[in-house]
């Protein structure tokens, strides 16, 4: 029913052109000592974290066709419960392997996962399902994502209050690796679930029943209805798919930056849509590749401008991508 | 004019009322003062949502640009001993025009803002509906991050103070509360009347047709995006009117103000509780809204808790839109309601 889906592979050859591109510019930079290779290893850890985010928010704006606002909100919630599990629930355990945190975060990330996918899946036929059968505009939906973002974030503080809190964590020396590149430890299990989460999704999207519909359903919804797609389950493995990962990568922002504070997932905000932007709205690959570049491009800008303005970096590069090519680098045409 | 007479009596009532209760310690002008400031941010964001189907989640930056706008240009120079910004324009003793520098500082904020707005405006009203919104919380974010970061231009997170008052001279200090709300009250009405005329012009019935159905403005003849630019700058302009009103009310702005809670969100729970739409509404909401706001301050427990009220927001804004779209007031029906008239016919259940 759907081969003509398969045969449209997601990855297009203008992706790996431009991302070659972008890379060899950044490493004769490196080389060159323009940029120090330090803050660009740092900007690809950071960017894909903002990956995992981004994914998730381009699938829910290319299948649901709003601006989820609460996207953010739903990271810091991913990383609040890990952090209550970690905490409270799970018995203390701290240094596992060379990791700085205990071998109960591999207990507590996939439990997070599944509490935060609940949480959407409630959120969502609580409020959204019933505005998308009263057919409200696209706008409505994001304003009403705004508000619970809003509820969401007020929750955290009410529960765990305002201040900054730290998973338990055992200090560990960082590795050092050629030309002046530091790398803690947990970099490397943040490297190397975002790979793993990224291909399970490639497979998932490609190999699967449910993910050729939600392509089929992203690229025309009344076309993947008509063809026989289940469209309110496809909406629900798209929330379900998009909370997973926004809890994870949630956690891994904690991991990276070893600390957590409530509105850790708002600042975040804006770099995940100017990843979305940039990548093209819808398309998962695309975001993670905005989303690495928005990484390294805010993590270098800090050798010239206070770190403080990293949003604002991810900003003017959404700017100056709805300016230049406002259907992103890897988008389609409308 | 007559239509407008309820409204001056609700306002010369809650006057009136603040004047009677402060006596007993209420602090009710405080309260009116306030949520007659937020009623002009409430109104520009009636312009961009309620008429023209904006979505604007960036209030703050144009609140921020309107407020320092305002802050700078009417303080006196800095002292280079204690004071990091180098720039203080002191209006009121710079320009010849007596006590009107305070309007003067009100247009230069507007203009700040309607600028601000154009280029906003121009790069994200031709593309998809939310990529406004998107781009509004970018500015709000960006403006709030230089104003906290470069000292030189505001002080930094040290605050700017030291905001003249307009006619500070005129009454005692304590009794200044009340004349300033006499000039909140008579800057809100006038930005009603005339936010009211425009949308009641034929100008504003095509922005009430674009927020319905942009194809088919665009199919009649009307220039859609030229038309959404216009309305965004409007609603901008009359934001940084607000934050320049704010900046004199309070003498001094950091950046904390400027966070997006109090900025952005209370004031989209205004004008979705009073009635998006209608401007009548929008001045409601934001008396509503802050009198719940500040009124919960006093209650027992966990209600009294900030972060509660943070929460209570948010529920507030999905609840209206679940429940009650049209919020207390709703849109008047203008042009269907003449069609009824000319027909003499009973108006449909709506």
């Amino acid at each position: 029913m759907l081969e003509w889906v398969a045969h449209r592979l997601p990855l297009r050859w203008t992706v790996g052109r431009t991302l070659l591109v972008v890379v060899l510019v950044v490493l004769v930079l490196a080389f060159l000592s323009i940029i120090k290779m330090n803050l660009v290893v740092n900007g690809l850890f950071l960017g894909s974290i903002i990956g995992l985010g981004a994914i998730g928010l381009s699938m829910i704006y290319g299948i649901l066709k709003f601006a989820n606002i609460a996207h953010g909100d739903y990271m810091t919630w991913g990383a609040y419960i890990a952090f209550f599990l970690l905490g409270t629930l799970l018995p203390h355990s701290t240094g596992f392997g060379p990791f700085t945190f205990g071998y109960t975060l591999f207990i507590a990330l996939p439990l997070t996962m599944l509490a935060l996918v609940a949480t959407a899946l409630i959120l969502d036929r609580l409020i959204y399902r019933r505005l998308r059968r009263r057919g409200v505009s696209t706008v409505l939906l994001a304003m009403t994502s705004l508000g619970v973002a809003i509820a969401l974030r007020g929750l955290v503080q009410v529960i765990w209050g305002a201040e900054s809190e730290q998973y338990p964590r055992l200090s560990k020396l960082q590795y050092q690796l050629p030309m002046d590149v530091r790398i803690p430890p947990d970099w490397i299990f943040i490297a190397a679930l975002t790979l793993i989460l990224v291909l399970a999704l490639y497979l998932f999207l490609t190999r699967s029943k449910m993910g050729k519909a939600m392509r089929a359903t992203s690229d025309n919804l009344e076309l993947a209805r008509v063809s026989g797609i289940n469209t309110e389950r496809v909406v629900w493995w798209t929330w379900a798919i998009g909370a997973a990962l926004a809890a994870t990568a949630g956690v891994l922002l904690v991991v990276f930056q070893a600390l957590l504070y409530p509105d850790m997932g708002w600042e975040i905000l804006i770099p995940l849509f100017a990843a979305v932007i940039l990548g093209g709205i819808g398309n998962p690959y695309g975001a993670l590749a905005g989303a690495l570049i928005i990484g390294v491009t805010a993590e270098v800008s800090t050798q010239w401008l206070t770190p403080a303005y990293k949003p604002a970096i991810a900003f003017g590069i959404m700017i100056v991508t709805l300016l230049l090519r406002p259907r992103g680098l890897f988008g389609v045409k409308d | 004019m007559v239509r407008l007479l309820p409204f001056g009596l609700l306002l010369g009532a809650v006057l009136l009322l603040s004047w009677l209760f402060d006596f007993k310690g209420a602090r009710i002008t405080d309260v009116a003062l306030m949520a007659g400031i937020y009623a002009v941010f409430s109104l520009g964001l009636n312009v961009h949502w309620g008429f023209t189907g904006l979505f604007n989640i960036g209030i703050a930056g144009f609140f921020a640009l309107g407020a320092y706008t305002a802050a700078l240009l009417t303080i006196r120079p800095p002292n280079p001993l204690y004071e990091d910004y180098t720039f203080g324009g002191d209006l009121a003793s710079r320009i010849e025009v007596g006590d009107l520098w305070f309007v003067v500082a009100l247009l230069a904020a507007g203009a700040v803002c309607a600028i601000v707005a154009l280029i906003i405006g121009y790069i994200t009203l031709r593309l998809r509906d939310d990529y406004l919104a998107i781009a509004t919380l970018g500015i709000a974010e960006s403006v709030r991050l230089v104003f906290l970061n470069e000292r030189w231009l505001a002080n930094g997170s040290r605050a700017l103070y030291g905001i003249p008052r307009f006619l500070g001279d005129v009454v005692s200090s304590k009794n200044y509360d009340y004349l300033y709300l006499g000039v909140v009250i008579v800057i809100l009405v006038i930005l009603y009347i005339a936010v009211e005329r425009v949308i009641k012009s034929p100008w504003g019935r095509v922005l009430k047709a674009i927020r319905e159905d942009e194809v088919t403005t665009a199919a009649s003849g009307k220039n859609v995006f030229s038309f959404k630019l216009q309305s965004f700058i409007l609603g901008a302009v009359i934001m940084g009117i607000g934050g320049a009103l704010f900046a004199f009310r309070v003498g001094t702005v950091a950046p904390v103000t400027f966070e997006p809670l109090l900025a952005t969100f209370v004031i989209w729970a205004m004008l979705m509780v009073g009635g998006s739409g209608n401007n009548k509404g929008a001045v409601l909401g934001a008396f509503v809204v802050w009198g719940i706001w500040t009124g919960t301050q006093e209650l027992p427990g966990f209600l009294s808790d900030p972060y509660f009220r943070y929460v209570m927001i948010g529920l507030l804004i999905v609840v209206v839109i679940l429940l009650r779209p049209g919020g207390i007031l709703g849109e008047e029906r203008r042009v269907s309601g003449q069609i009824e008239r000319a027909e003499g016919a009973a108006p449909p259940e709506p």
